[in-house]
């Protein structure tokens, strides 16, 4: 059944991808596109959008408030199991990406801080000179293949994405991409549950959500148009990690900047 | 001496002196953004000033450290080649109001940022980009920070966009007043509006 699913949401998905991918001269003004970004289903997207402030209102940043008044340590050992459990969803990535290098560090960072770290909530391998590299997902890897993002997408609860993001987070965890989902939810292993996996996703969030409170409020207070803003920030830091340089003057477009030129 | 002798080695001395001028007072993009920072945060750690004052400071150093008309313009991106002279005019009277308290704002809130500039890349005879790093604190990691400088006038290098992990504020900002206009059946208008009632609010 999880298949079909798929199957049906990524046929969905893709087909307006390539339809926007297709009329992206055409339209590079239009509502549809809005410049560089192709917003296909705007109307939709702002709707779970507000819903989704609606529910960060209510739960996520009271949540996250309090989450930010534990004790540094308890947050950093947190923060670090965490990172330590995304570390099983970057290696298979780093592997498809051809970074076998960064594969083989992340693997034994894994080893380590999963047992000398005490289930990663120490971070003993960065001492030992294997140093966090960024996080990989699917949708960074398909990016990598020269997969085009296709329509910005809102989800419900998980926020902003795109038609690529969309397929390769879920649709790469549901098919067995992710270890940690299968062990927890796939697969009845008797050591771990399907609250493990939903429970530090939950965490994952409220986390990421602590770190940036003020961010947000400022972005917030600041914006015209809050939905546009989040949109812009997003795809511009998907695509500097789809370009996996640290150099900001290797993935920047100055053809923005030549048009000032010309006024 | 005669006249024509004279005037040649005084054209002669004034050409020297003013490239002399030009040289020494040339500014590097690097030392620049360094002083930048150096004075936005002697202001950010000035327990005696209030908010209001710390904002109406970091506006003073904006208003000569940044192309506040160039963002202006790039934000616009298309729409600007449909504003008319009063239009256009009103929109960067308003957006230098709108960019100063946005700016400002933004920025008080930060209470002791530490920022090292690195190194800088001239990308053209235009722009340079300066690269830096927000230290890491307790609660935050280190944030890189580059800054894309105008260089067109070597004597007096200006901010034009600042790029956070990869992230370009301005970029943010042309695809915000993009939608607004866009939402509005491209009348420009509604922005203007929108950044009045921001000023405002």
């Amino acid at each position: 059944m999880k298949k079909i699913i798929m199957t049906i949401l990524a046929g969905i998905l893709l087909t307006f991808s390539n339809v926007s991918a297709g009329t992206d001269d055409e339209n590079s003004l239009s509502k549809k596109t809005s410049g560089e970004v192709k917003d296909c289903f705007e109307k939709v997207n702002r709707g779970i959008f507000a819903f989704n402030q609606g529910l960060d209102n209510a739960i996520f940043e009271p949540l996250a408030k309090g989450y930010r008044k534990l004790p540094v340590p308890i947050r950093h050992g947190t923060g670090n199991v965490l990172d330590n459990l995304s570390t099983l969803m970057t290696v298979p990535n780093n592997l498809l990406q051809g970074e076998m290098k960064k594969a083989g560090q992340n693997t034994l960072r894994f080893a380590v801080n999963t047992t000398l770290g005490i289930l990663g909530i120490f971070d003993p391998a960065s001492g030992l000179g294997f140093d966090a590299s960024d996080k990989e997902d699917y949708g960074q890897t398909f990016g990598t293949w020269g997969i085009g993002e296709g329509c910005y997408l809102v989800l419900p609860i998980l926020g902003p994405s795109t038609a690529r993001d969309a397929i390769g987070t879920i649709g790469g965890t549901i098919a067995g991409g992710d270890p940690w989902y299968n062990v927890t939810v796939k697969n009845d292993t008797h050591y771990f549950t399907d609250f493990d996996y939903y429970g530090s996703s939950a965490t994952n969030g409220i986390n990421f959500r602590a770190k940036n409170i003020e961010s947000f409020e400022n972005l917030e207070q600041n914006s015209m148009d809050f939905y546009a803003s989040v949109r812009s920030l997003y795809l511009q830091d998907r695509r500097q990690k789809i370009k996996n340089s640290k150099k900001v003057t290797d993935t920047m477009d100055d053809g923005d900047w030549e048009e000032i030129e010309s006024n | 001496m005669s006249v024509k002798k004279f005037l040649i080695k005084f054209s002669l001395i004034l050409v020297l002196f003013s490239s002399f001028i030009g040289k020494s007072f040339s500014l590097e993009p690097e030392k620049f953004v360094q002083s930048v920072v150096n004075k936005a945060s002697l202001i950010l750690t000035k327990d005696n000033f209030t908010k209001e004052q710390k904002i109406e400071k970091l506006k003073s150093i904006a208003k000569e450290s940044v192309d506040i008309q160039g963002i202006g313009y790039y934000s616009l991106g298309g729409h600007r080649k449909n504003l008319s002279a009063d239009q256009k005019k009103k929109y960067l009277d308003v957006f230098e109001k709108y960019f100063l308290k946005s700016f400002a704002s933004r920025l008080a809130e930060y209470t002791d940022p530490k920022i090292y500039v690195g190194s800088q890349k001239k990308l053209n005879e235009k722009y340079t980009m300066v690269s830096s790093v927000l230290v890491a604190t307790q609660e935050k990691p280190e944030v890189k920070i580059d800054w894309r400088i105008v260089t067109k006038n070597p004597d007096k290098p200006l901010i034009i966009d600042v790029i956070i992990e990869g992230v370009s504020l301005a970029k943010v900002q042309k695809e915000e007043f993009n939608s607004v206009i866009q939402n509005n059946d491209g009348n420009i208008n509604a922005l203007l509006a929108s950044l009045e009632e921001f000023i405002n609010k």
